[in-house]
Protein backbone atom coordinates (compact mmCIF):
# COMPACT_ATOMS: atom_id res chain seq x y z
CA UNK A 1 0.00 0.00 0.00
CA UNK A 2 1.02 3.51 -1.39
CA UNK A 3 1.98 5.65 2.60
CA UNK A 4 0.32 9.27 1.32
CA UNK A 5 0.52 11.77 3.76
CA UNK A 6 -3.37 11.49 3.85
CA UNK A 7 -3.34 7.83 4.62
CA UNK A 8 -0.89 8.75 7.32
CA UNK A 9 -3.38 11.14 8.68
CA UNK A 10 -6.14 9.07 8.59
CA UNK A 11 -3.88 6.30 10.28
CA UNK A 12 -2.93 8.11 13.43
CA UNK A 13 -6.39 9.67 13.75
CA UNK A 14 -7.96 5.80 13.98
CA UNK A 15 -5.56 4.78 16.31
CA UNK A 16 -6.84 8.07 18.47
CA UNK A 17 -10.04 6.51 18.30
CA UNK A 18 -9.23 2.56 18.99
CA UNK A 19 -7.62 4.14 21.54
CA UNK A 20 -10.46 5.99 22.85
CA UNK A 21 -12.76 3.16 23.57
CA UNK A 22 -10.52 1.52 25.72
CA UNK A 23 -10.33 3.66 28.83
CA UNK A 24 -12.23 2.70 32.33
CA UNK A 25 -14.88 4.73 33.59
CA UNK A 26 -14.25 7.64 35.79
CA UNK A 27 -17.56 8.29 37.20
CA UNK A 28 -18.53 4.37 38.06
CA UNK A 29 -18.41 4.94 41.73
CA UNK A 30 -21.29 7.10 41.14
CA UNK A 31 -22.89 4.52 39.75
CA UNK A 32 -22.03 1.90 42.78
CA UNK A 33 -23.33 5.03 45.33
CA UNK A 34 -27.08 5.42 43.70
CA UNK A 35 -27.22 1.88 43.45
CA UNK A 36 -26.26 1.54 47.21
CA UNK A 37 -28.76 4.19 47.73
CA UNK A 38 -31.59 2.50 45.76
CA UNK A 39 -31.28 -0.83 47.24
CA UNK A 40 -30.52 -0.07 50.82
CA UNK A 41 -26.61 -1.84 50.49
CA UNK A 42 -28.91 -5.14 49.47
CA UNK A 43 -27.02 -7.45 47.23
CA UNK A 44 -28.68 -7.54 44.44
CA UNK A 45 -29.39 -11.17 42.57
CA UNK A 46 -29.01 -11.64 38.75
CA UNK A 47 -30.46 -13.74 36.03
CA UNK A 48 -34.28 -12.67 36.35
CA UNK A 49 -33.34 -9.52 34.42
CA UNK A 50 -32.15 -8.85 30.75
CA UNK A 51 -30.48 -5.54 29.36
CA UNK A 52 -30.18 -5.50 25.64
CA UNK A 53 -27.97 -2.76 24.01
CA UNK A 54 -25.60 -2.40 21.09
CA UNK A 55 -22.36 -3.48 21.86
CA UNK A 56 -21.21 -0.79 19.99
CA UNK A 57 -23.06 2.69 19.51
CA UNK A 58 -22.73 4.04 16.08
CA UNK A 59 -23.43 7.41 18.13
CA UNK A 60 -23.77 8.11 21.75
CA UNK A 61 -26.09 10.44 21.28
CA UNK A 62 -29.45 7.96 20.51
CA UNK A 63 -28.43 4.71 22.02
CA UNK A 64 -31.54 1.83 21.95
CA UNK A 65 -31.87 -0.07 25.20
CA UNK A 66 -34.18 -2.42 26.31
CA UNK A 67 -34.85 -4.26 29.81
CA UNK A 68 -36.57 -6.80 30.82
CA UNK A 69 -37.39 -8.17 34.45
CA UNK A 70 -40.85 -10.33 34.72
CA UNK A 71 -41.89 -9.59 38.24
CA UNK A 72 -40.34 -6.41 38.54
CA UNK A 73 -42.40 -3.34 40.16
CA UNK A 74 -39.83 -0.88 39.19
CA UNK A 75 -36.59 -0.68 36.81
CA UNK A 76 -34.10 2.12 37.08
CA UNK A 77 -31.07 2.36 34.32
CA UNK A 78 -27.98 3.99 35.23
CA UNK A 79 -25.03 4.42 33.39
CA UNK A 80 -21.95 4.42 34.57
CA UNK A 81 -19.79 6.41 32.54
CA UNK A 82 -22.26 9.88 31.94
CA UNK A 83 -21.19 13.11 34.34
CA UNK A 84 -24.41 12.34 36.65
CA UNK A 85 -25.35 8.10 36.56
CA UNK A 86 -28.70 8.43 36.69
CA UNK A 87 -30.74 7.92 33.53
CA UNK A 88 -34.75 6.33 33.97
CA UNK A 89 -36.74 4.72 36.38
CA UNK A 90 -39.79 2.88 35.09
CA UNK A 91 -42.59 1.86 37.75
CA UNK A 92 -45.06 -0.42 36.53
CA UNK A 93 -48.90 0.02 37.27
CA UNK A 94 -51.52 -2.50 37.45
CA UNK A 95 -52.14 -2.39 33.66
CA UNK A 96 -48.27 -2.92 32.19
CA UNK A 97 -48.34 -6.17 30.38
CA UNK A 98 -44.90 -6.80 30.83
CA UNK A 99 -42.20 -5.63 33.24
CA UNK A 100 -40.01 -4.56 30.18
CA UNK A 101 -39.72 -1.46 28.16
CA UNK A 102 -37.25 0.29 25.72
CA UNK A 103 -35.82 3.62 25.11
CA UNK A 104 -33.14 5.58 23.78
CA UNK A 105 -29.93 6.91 26.04
CA UNK A 106 -26.73 9.23 25.93
CA UNK A 107 -23.69 7.84 26.54
CA UNK A 108 -21.10 10.31 26.84
CA UNK A 109 -18.36 7.45 26.65
CA UNK A 110 -17.94 3.56 26.36
CA UNK A 111 -19.71 2.27 29.35
CA UNK A 112 -21.46 -0.22 31.43
CA UNK A 113 -25.43 0.28 31.28
CA UNK A 114 -26.86 -0.97 34.61
CA UNK A 115 -30.41 -1.98 35.22
CA UNK A 116 -31.83 -2.38 38.67
CA UNK A 117 -35.04 -4.09 39.41
CA UNK A 118 -36.72 -4.14 42.31
CA UNK A 119 -38.87 -7.02 42.32
CA UNK A 120 -42.31 -7.80 44.07
CA UNK A 121 -40.90 -9.31 46.97
CA UNK A 122 -38.71 -6.59 47.42
CA UNK A 123 -35.18 -8.24 46.33
CA UNK A 124 -33.32 -6.84 43.32
CA UNK A 125 -31.54 -7.76 40.55
CA UNK A 126 -29.25 -6.39 38.37
CA UNK A 127 -27.47 -6.68 34.57
CA UNK A 128 -24.89 -4.43 33.24
CA UNK A 129 -23.97 -4.18 29.43
CA UNK A 130 -21.34 -2.57 28.08
CA UNK A 131 -21.80 -0.59 25.32
CA UNK A 132 -18.56 0.89 22.83
CA UNK A 133 -19.17 4.28 21.84
CA UNK A 134 -17.46 5.14 18.66
CA UNK A 135 -16.30 9.07 19.06
CA UNK A 136 -14.83 10.76 15.86
CA UNK A 137 -15.21 10.92 12.49
CA UNK A 138 -17.03 13.21 10.25
CA UNK A 139 -18.45 16.80 12.29
CA UNK A 140 -20.02 17.67 8.80
CA UNK B 1 17.40 10.53 17.23
CA UNK B 2 13.96 11.70 16.46
CA UNK B 3 11.91 9.86 18.63
CA UNK B 4 8.78 11.32 18.07
CA UNK B 5 8.85 10.89 14.43
CA UNK B 6 9.86 7.42 15.45
CA UNK B 7 7.25 6.93 17.97
CA UNK B 8 4.38 8.20 15.21
CA UNK B 9 6.19 6.07 13.03
CA UNK B 10 5.18 2.82 15.23
CA UNK B 11 1.83 4.24 15.86
CA UNK B 12 1.28 4.06 12.10
CA UNK B 13 2.84 0.64 11.90
CA UNK B 14 0.61 -0.58 14.14
CA UNK B 15 -2.50 0.96 12.92
CA UNK B 16 -1.96 0.08 9.39
CA UNK B 17 -3.31 -3.38 9.89
CA UNK B 18 -6.70 -1.72 11.31
CA UNK B 19 -7.14 0.54 8.42
CA UNK B 20 -6.49 -2.68 6.46
CA UNK B 21 -9.36 -4.03 7.72
CA UNK B 22 -11.09 -1.19 7.46
CA UNK B 23 -10.45 -1.32 3.92
CA UNK B 24 -12.76 -4.47 3.60
CA UNK B 25 -15.85 -2.91 5.73
CA UNK B 26 -17.75 -2.69 2.54
CA UNK B 27 -21.22 -1.81 2.55
CA UNK B 28 -23.19 -4.56 4.47
CA UNK B 29 -26.26 -6.82 2.56
CA UNK B 30 -28.94 -5.73 3.89
CA UNK B 31 -32.35 -4.45 2.40
CA UNK B 32 -34.22 -2.17 3.41
CA UNK B 33 -37.98 -2.14 3.59
CA UNK B 34 -39.26 0.92 4.93
CA UNK B 35 -42.93 0.21 7.19
CA UNK B 36 -43.08 -3.28 6.34
CA UNK B 37 -43.99 -1.81 2.12
CA UNK B 38 -41.90 0.53 0.47
CA UNK B 39 -38.98 -1.56 -0.89
CA UNK B 40 -35.74 0.75 -0.98
CA UNK B 41 -33.37 0.15 -4.09
CA UNK B 42 -29.69 0.45 -2.13
CA UNK B 43 -27.79 -0.77 -4.27
CA UNK B 44 -27.67 -0.26 -8.24
CA UNK B 45 -25.25 -0.24 -11.26
CA UNK B 46 -23.73 2.89 -11.46
CA UNK B 47 -25.13 5.47 -14.08
CA UNK B 48 -22.92 5.99 -17.40
CA UNK B 49 -21.76 9.57 -16.02
CA UNK B 50 -20.10 7.91 -12.88
CA UNK B 51 -16.82 7.04 -14.47
CA UNK B 52 -15.13 5.66 -11.59
CA UNK B 53 -17.56 3.62 -9.33
CA UNK B 54 -19.40 0.24 -10.64
CA UNK B 55 -21.96 0.08 -8.24
CA UNK B 56 -23.57 2.72 -6.03
CA UNK B 57 -24.74 2.30 -2.70
CA UNK B 58 -27.24 4.02 -0.15
CA UNK B 59 -25.70 5.37 2.54
CA UNK B 60 -27.92 3.46 4.70
CA UNK B 61 -26.23 0.20 3.84
CA UNK B 62 -23.13 2.23 5.67
CA UNK B 63 -24.65 2.46 8.54
CA UNK B 64 -24.95 -0.14 11.89
CA UNK B 65 -27.91 -2.48 12.95
CA UNK B 66 -29.56 0.39 15.43
CA UNK B 67 -29.00 2.86 12.94
CA UNK B 68 -31.04 0.98 10.21
CA UNK B 69 -33.26 0.03 12.20
CA UNK B 70 -34.66 3.78 13.02
CA UNK B 71 -35.97 4.19 9.45
CA UNK B 72 -37.58 1.21 8.15
CA UNK B 73 -40.60 2.10 10.61
CA UNK B 74 -42.00 5.90 10.41
CA UNK B 75 -42.83 5.48 14.23
CA UNK B 76 -39.17 4.66 14.87
CA UNK B 77 -37.99 7.67 12.76
CA UNK B 78 -37.38 10.50 14.86
CA UNK B 79 -38.14 12.61 10.89
CA UNK B 80 -41.46 11.83 10.77
CA UNK B 81 -42.01 14.20 13.93
CA UNK B 82 -41.04 16.70 11.12
CA UNK B 83 -42.67 16.01 8.50
CA UNK B 84 -46.06 16.15 10.55
CA UNK B 85 -44.68 19.58 11.77
CA UNK B 86 -44.83 20.63 7.78
CA UNK B 87 -47.99 18.47 6.98
CA UNK B 88 -49.20 21.37 9.21
CA UNK B 89 -47.67 24.48 7.51
CA UNK B 90 -48.43 22.78 4.11
CA UNK B 91 -52.14 23.53 5.04
CA UNK B 92 -51.49 26.94 6.85
CA UNK B 93 -51.97 29.98 4.80
CA UNK B 94 -48.76 32.20 5.26
CA UNK B 95 -48.16 35.84 2.92
CA UNK B 96 -50.15 38.86 1.15
CA UNK B 97 -52.17 36.31 -0.95
CA UNK B 98 -53.87 34.04 1.73
CA UNK B 99 -52.22 31.18 0.12
CA UNK B 100 -50.86 27.76 1.84
CA UNK B 101 -49.29 25.24 -0.02
CA UNK B 102 -52.49 23.18 -0.10
CA UNK B 103 -54.39 25.78 -2.43
CA UNK B 104 -52.28 25.03 -5.50
CA UNK B 105 -50.43 21.82 -4.69
CA UNK B 106 -54.10 20.69 -2.48
CA UNK B 107 -52.66 16.99 -1.38
CA UNK B 108 -48.66 16.64 -0.55
CA UNK B 109 -49.22 13.24 -2.54
CA UNK B 110 -49.47 15.32 -5.81
CA UNK B 111 -45.69 16.44 -5.07
CA UNK B 112 -45.18 12.26 -6.02
CA UNK B 113 -42.55 12.05 -8.41
CA UNK B 114 -41.11 15.21 -7.61
CA UNK B 115 -37.90 15.31 -4.80
CA UNK B 116 -36.35 11.70 -7.37
CA UNK B 117 -35.93 14.72 -10.28
CA UNK B 118 -34.45 17.61 -8.40
CA UNK B 119 -32.77 19.43 -8.64
CA UNK B 120 -33.91 20.51 -12.26
CA UNK B 121 -33.52 23.07 -15.31
CA UNK B 122 -36.54 25.54 -14.47
CA UNK B 123 -37.31 26.75 -18.63
CA UNK B 124 -38.88 30.38 -17.45
CA UNK B 125 -35.98 31.46 -14.92
CA UNK B 126 -33.52 29.76 -16.73
CA UNK B 127 -31.89 28.38 -13.89
CA UNK B 128 -31.24 24.67 -12.00
CA UNK B 129 -33.50 24.95 -9.15
CA UNK B 130 -33.23 22.70 -5.89
CA UNK B 131 -36.34 21.89 -4.25
CA UNK B 132 -35.44 24.63 -1.59
CA UNK B 133 -35.40 27.32 -4.28
CA UNK B 134 -39.09 25.97 -6.33
CA UNK B 135 -40.27 26.00 -2.21
CA UNK B 136 -38.99 30.01 -1.35
CA UNK B 137 -40.20 30.78 -5.46
CA UNK B 138 -43.59 29.15 -4.41
CA UNK B 139 -43.54 31.09 -0.86
CA UNK B 140 -42.50 34.95 -3.09
CA UNK B 141 -44.62 34.35 -6.24
CA UNK B 142 -47.68 32.26 -5.07
CA UNK B 143 -48.18 33.49 -1.37
CA UNK B 144 -46.82 37.04 -1.20
CA UNK B 145 -44.82 35.44 1.95
CA UNK B 146 -41.12 35.75 2.90
CA UNK B 147 -38.38 33.44 1.80
CA UNK B 148 -37.58 31.15 4.50
CA UNK B 149 -33.56 30.48 5.33
CA UNK B 150 -32.15 28.06 2.75
CA UNK B 151 -31.02 25.58 5.86
CA UNK B 152 -33.61 26.64 8.09
CA UNK B 153 -36.00 24.49 10.31
CA UNK B 154 -39.33 25.17 8.12
CA UNK B 155 -37.55 24.56 4.92
CA UNK B 156 -35.78 21.59 5.63
CA UNK B 157 -39.06 20.35 7.22
CA UNK B 158 -40.82 20.99 4.14
CA UNK B 159 -38.48 19.37 1.75
CA UNK B 160 -38.43 16.54 4.44
CA UNK B 161 -42.51 16.11 4.02
CA UNK B 162 -41.96 16.23 -0.34
CA UNK B 163 -39.91 13.93 -0.31
CA UNK B 164 -41.30 11.31 1.92
CA UNK B 165 -44.04 10.99 -0.88
CA UNK B 166 -41.61 10.08 -3.32
CA UNK B 167 -39.67 7.64 -1.14
CA UNK B 168 -39.19 4.08 -3.26
CA UNK B 169 -39.08 5.86 -6.32
CA UNK B 170 -35.67 5.53 -8.63
CA UNK B 171 -34.00 9.58 -8.26
CA UNK B 172 -33.64 10.24 -12.11
CA UNK B 173 -32.13 13.75 -12.25
CA UNK B 174 -31.37 14.74 -15.60
CA UNK B 175 -27.75 16.19 -16.70
CA UNK B 176 -28.22 16.91 -20.20
CA UNK B 177 -29.43 19.73 -22.27
CA UNK B 178 -29.55 23.36 -20.31
CA UNK B 179 -28.36 21.44 -17.07
CA UNK B 180 -25.38 20.27 -18.55
CA UNK B 181 -23.28 23.05 -17.66
CA UNK B 182 -24.17 23.51 -14.16
CA UNK B 183 -23.40 19.68 -13.60
CA UNK B 184 -19.82 20.18 -15.24
CA UNK B 185 -19.58 23.04 -12.55
CA UNK B 186 -20.79 20.55 -10.43
CA UNK B 187 -18.39 17.66 -11.48
CA UNK B 188 -15.53 19.57 -11.48
CA UNK B 189 -16.24 21.14 -7.67
CA UNK B 190 -16.55 17.15 -6.45
CA UNK B 191 -13.02 16.68 -7.71
CA UNK B 192 -11.48 19.58 -6.75
CA UNK B 193 -9.11 19.41 -3.38
CA UNK B 194 -10.22 22.02 -1.04
CA UNK B 195 -9.32 23.20 2.62
CA UNK B 196 -5.87 22.72 4.25
CA UNK B 197 -6.04 18.86 4.15
CA UNK B 198 -6.55 19.61 0.57
CA UNK B 199 -9.11 17.25 0.24
CA UNK B 200 -11.47 16.56 -2.61
CA UNK B 201 -15.40 15.21 -2.32
CA UNK B 202 -13.90 12.24 -4.47
CA UNK B 203 -10.99 11.54 -1.93
CA UNK B 204 -13.11 10.42 0.59
CA UNK B 205 -16.46 9.36 -1.31
CA UNK B 206 -15.48 7.91 -4.07
CA UNK B 207 -11.70 6.48 -3.90
CA UNK B 208 -11.86 5.47 -0.06
CA UNK B 209 -15.77 4.51 0.79
CA UNK B 210 -16.01 1.86 3.10
CA UNK B 211 -13.11 2.38 4.68
CA UNK B 212 -13.04 3.90 8.40
CA UNK B 213 -12.26 7.23 8.83
CA UNK B 214 -11.40 7.67 12.32
CA UNK B 215 -14.69 5.86 14.21
CA UNK B 216 -16.94 6.20 10.88
CA UNK B 217 -17.66 4.21 7.94
CA UNK B 218 -17.25 6.18 5.31
CA UNK B 219 -20.23 5.95 2.72
CA UNK B 220 -20.14 7.03 -1.16
CA UNK B 221 -21.71 10.57 0.02
CA UNK B 222 -24.99 9.54 -2.14
CA UNK B 223 -28.01 12.52 -1.17
CA UNK B 224 -30.95 9.99 -2.09
CA UNK B 225 -31.55 9.68 1.88
CA UNK B 226 -31.84 13.98 2.35
CA UNK B 227 -33.06 15.26 4.18
CA UNK B 228 -31.58 13.01 7.09
CA UNK B 229 -31.94 12.66 10.56
CA UNK B 230 -28.60 12.48 11.99
CA UNK B 231 -27.88 11.08 15.83
CA UNK B 232 -25.31 13.51 15.88
CA UNK B 233 -27.43 16.49 16.19
CA UNK B 234 -30.61 15.18 16.67
CA UNK B 235 -32.50 17.06 13.92
CA UNK B 236 -33.19 17.01 10.08
CA UNK B 237 -30.24 18.13 8.14
CA UNK B 238 -30.71 19.54 4.37
CA UNK B 239 -27.92 18.61 1.49
CA UNK B 240 -26.45 22.19 1.69
CA UNK B 241 -25.97 22.17 4.98
CA UNK B 242 -24.14 18.63 5.14
CA UNK B 243 -22.13 19.95 2.12
CA UNK B 244 -20.87 22.82 4.45
CA UNK B 245 -19.63 20.17 7.06
CA UNK B 246 -17.69 18.37 4.59
CA UNK B 247 -16.30 21.38 3.18
CA UNK B 248 -15.30 22.59 6.51
CA UNK B 249 -14.02 19.64 7.53
CA UNK B 250 -11.67 19.81 5.02
CA UNK B 251 -10.32 22.96 6.60
CA UNK B 252 -11.91 25.33 3.82
CA UNK B 253 -13.97 28.48 3.59
CA UNK B 254 -17.03 26.43 2.56
CA UNK B 255 -19.63 27.66 -0.17
CA UNK B 256 -23.04 29.41 1.15
CA UNK B 257 -25.63 27.04 1.59
CA UNK B 258 -28.02 28.02 -1.70
CA UNK B 259 -24.59 29.47 -3.49
CA UNK B 260 -24.65 28.46 -7.11
CA UNK B 261 -21.47 26.56 -6.42
CA UNK B 262 -23.74 24.05 -3.69
CA UNK B 263 -26.58 24.04 -5.90
CA UNK B 264 -23.96 22.70 -9.33
CA UNK B 265 -22.58 20.53 -6.83
CA UNK B 266 -26.20 18.97 -5.39
CA UNK B 267 -27.16 18.26 -9.09
CA UNK B 268 -23.92 16.49 -9.76
CA UNK B 269 -23.93 14.09 -6.65
CA UNK B 270 -27.52 13.30 -6.89
CA UNK B 271 -26.71 12.41 -10.48
CA UNK B 272 -23.98 9.89 -8.90
CA UNK B 273 -27.20 8.48 -7.15
CA UNK B 274 -29.68 7.70 -9.95
CA UNK B 275 -31.03 4.93 -10.07
CA UNK B 276 -30.99 4.63 -6.14
CA UNK B 277 -34.19 4.99 -4.14
CA UNK B 278 -35.65 8.36 -2.65
CA UNK B 279 -35.53 7.69 0.83
CA UNK B 280 -35.51 10.94 2.44
CA UNK B 281 -36.01 11.81 5.69
CA UNK B 282 -33.32 9.23 6.60
CA UNK B 283 -31.56 8.11 9.57
CA UNK B 284 -27.76 8.32 9.51
CA UNK B 285 -25.38 8.70 12.22
CA UNK C 1 -43.26 25.86 27.27
CA UNK C 2 -40.11 24.82 25.12
CA UNK C 3 -41.17 25.53 21.81
CA UNK C 4 -41.98 22.78 19.05
CA UNK C 5 -43.10 20.08 21.14
CA UNK C 6 -45.27 18.00 19.85
CA UNK C 7 -46.48 14.24 20.90
CA UNK C 8 -46.48 11.31 18.97
CA UNK C 9 -47.80 7.85 20.45
CA UNK C 10 -48.90 4.64 18.63
CA UNK C 11 -51.38 2.41 20.12
CA UNK C 12 -53.48 -0.43 17.86
CA UNK C 13 -56.98 0.80 17.46
CA UNK C 14 -58.74 -2.26 18.37
CA UNK C 15 -57.57 -5.05 20.69
CA UNK C 16 -59.25 -8.18 22.26
CA UNK C 17 -60.35 -8.10 25.76
CA UNK C 18 -57.52 -8.69 27.99
CA UNK C 19 -55.48 -8.55 25.18
CA UNK C 20 -51.39 -7.25 25.39
CA UNK C 21 -50.65 -4.60 23.31
CA UNK C 22 -47.32 -2.86 22.65
CA UNK C 23 -47.53 1.12 22.44
CA UNK C 24 -44.84 3.46 21.66
CA UNK C 25 -44.08 7.18 21.93
CA UNK C 26 -42.17 9.75 20.85
CA UNK C 27 -42.19 13.37 22.02
CA UNK C 28 -39.51 16.49 20.19
CA UNK C 29 -38.11 17.60 22.96
CA UNK C 30 -34.64 18.86 22.88
CA UNK C 31 -34.05 17.51 26.38
CA UNK C 32 -31.33 19.92 27.51
CA UNK C 33 -29.05 18.13 29.64
CA UNK C 34 -27.96 20.68 31.63
CA UNK C 35 -24.15 19.56 30.90
CA UNK C 36 -23.24 21.64 27.61
CA UNK C 37 -22.05 25.37 27.49
CA UNK C 38 -22.85 28.03 25.07
CA UNK C 39 -20.34 29.82 22.86
CA UNK C 40 -19.46 31.96 25.31
CA UNK C 41 -19.00 29.24 27.49
CA UNK C 42 -21.95 29.49 29.94
CA UNK C 43 -23.47 26.63 31.00
CA UNK C 44 -26.83 26.12 29.65
CA UNK C 45 -29.21 25.37 32.05
CA UNK C 46 -30.86 21.97 32.05
CA UNK C 47 -34.35 21.74 30.31
CA UNK C 48 -35.58 18.27 30.08
CA UNK C 49 -39.18 16.55 30.23
CA UNK C 50 -38.86 14.54 33.71
CA UNK C 51 -41.70 12.91 34.11
CA UNK C 52 -43.60 11.08 31.09
CA UNK C 53 -46.99 8.27 32.53
CA UNK C 54 -49.72 6.28 30.79
CA UNK C 55 -53.02 5.70 32.29
CA UNK C 56 -55.57 3.52 30.62
CA UNK C 57 -59.11 4.33 32.14
CA UNK C 58 -57.42 6.25 35.62
CA UNK C 59 -55.65 3.00 35.10
CA UNK C 60 -51.75 3.44 35.78
CA UNK C 61 -49.48 1.43 32.80
CA UNK C 62 -46.08 3.16 33.40
CA UNK C 63 -44.54 6.05 35.62
CA UNK C 64 -41.14 6.94 33.76
CA UNK C 65 -39.17 9.37 35.85
CA UNK C 66 -36.52 10.70 33.18
CA UNK C 67 -32.98 11.91 33.39
CA UNK C 68 -30.86 14.21 31.35
CA UNK C 69 -29.38 10.78 29.98
CA UNK C 70 -32.47 10.42 28.20
CA UNK C 71 -32.26 11.17 24.36
CA UNK C 72 -32.92 14.28 22.64
CA UNK C 73 -36.76 13.43 21.37
CA UNK C 74 -37.83 10.76 24.44
CA UNK C 75 -38.69 7.71 23.31
CA UNK C 76 -40.41 4.70 25.06
CA UNK C 77 -42.01 1.29 23.95
CA UNK C 78 -43.82 -0.45 26.59
CA UNK C 79 -46.83 -3.34 27.09
CA UNK C 80 -50.21 -3.09 28.37
CA UNK C 81 -52.96 -4.67 28.74
CA UNK C 82 -56.50 -3.83 27.73
CA UNK C 83 -59.44 -5.09 29.82
CA UNK C 84 -61.92 -3.22 27.98
CA UNK C 85 -62.77 -0.24 25.53
CA UNK C 86 -61.50 2.66 26.86
CA UNK C 87 -58.80 5.71 26.56
CA UNK C 88 -55.44 5.92 26.72
CA UNK C 89 -53.58 9.18 28.53
CA UNK C 90 -50.25 10.01 28.01
CA UNK C 91 -48.70 12.92 29.88
CA UNK C 92 -45.36 14.04 29.57
CA UNK C 93 -44.32 16.88 32.59
CA UNK C 94 -41.42 19.45 31.39
CA UNK C 95 -39.17 21.19 33.68
CA UNK C 96 -40.69 24.37 32.82
CA UNK C 97 -43.90 23.04 34.33
CA UNK C 98 -45.08 22.73 30.95
CA UNK C 99 -47.65 19.45 30.86
CA UNK C 100 -48.21 17.85 26.93
CA UNK C 101 -51.06 15.33 26.63
CA UNK C 102 -52.03 12.94 24.27
CA UNK C 103 -55.17 10.46 24.00
CA UNK C 104 -55.74 7.72 22.26
CA UNK C 105 -59.22 5.19 22.62
CA UNK C 106 -59.11 1.60 21.86
CA UNK C 107 -62.12 -0.19 20.80
CA UNK C 108 -62.85 -4.02 21.70
CA UNK C 109 -63.22 -6.06 18.32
Amino acid sequence: MELTRRKLLAIGASTFAIASITGASAYASLTDDAIAALTGGAEAGEGAITITAPEIAENGNTVPVAVDAPGAVAITLFADGNPTPGVATFKFGPLSASRSAATRIRLATTQNVVAVAKMEDGSFQMAKANVKVTIGGCGG
Amino acid sequence: MNRPQTLTRAIAFAAAACVAAGANAEPDTDQLVVNEEIEMITEAAAPAHTENLSTVYSGWRFRADETQALQMDDFENPAMIFVEAAAEVWSTADGTKGNSCASCHEDVESLRGVRAVYPKWNEAAGEVRTLEMQINDCRENQMGADKWKYTGGDMTNMTALISSVSRGMPVNVAIDGPAQSMWEQGKELYYTRTGQLELSCANCHEDSYGMMIRADHLSQGQINGFPTYRLKNTKLNSVHARFKGCVRDTRAETFKPGSADFVALELYVASRGNGLSVEGPSVRN
Amino acid sequence: MASGVKPRVKVPKTAAAGETITIKTLISHKMESGQRKDSDGNPIPRSIINRFTTEFNGENVVDVALEPAISTNPYFQFDAVVPEAGEFKFTWYDDDGSVYEETKSIKIG
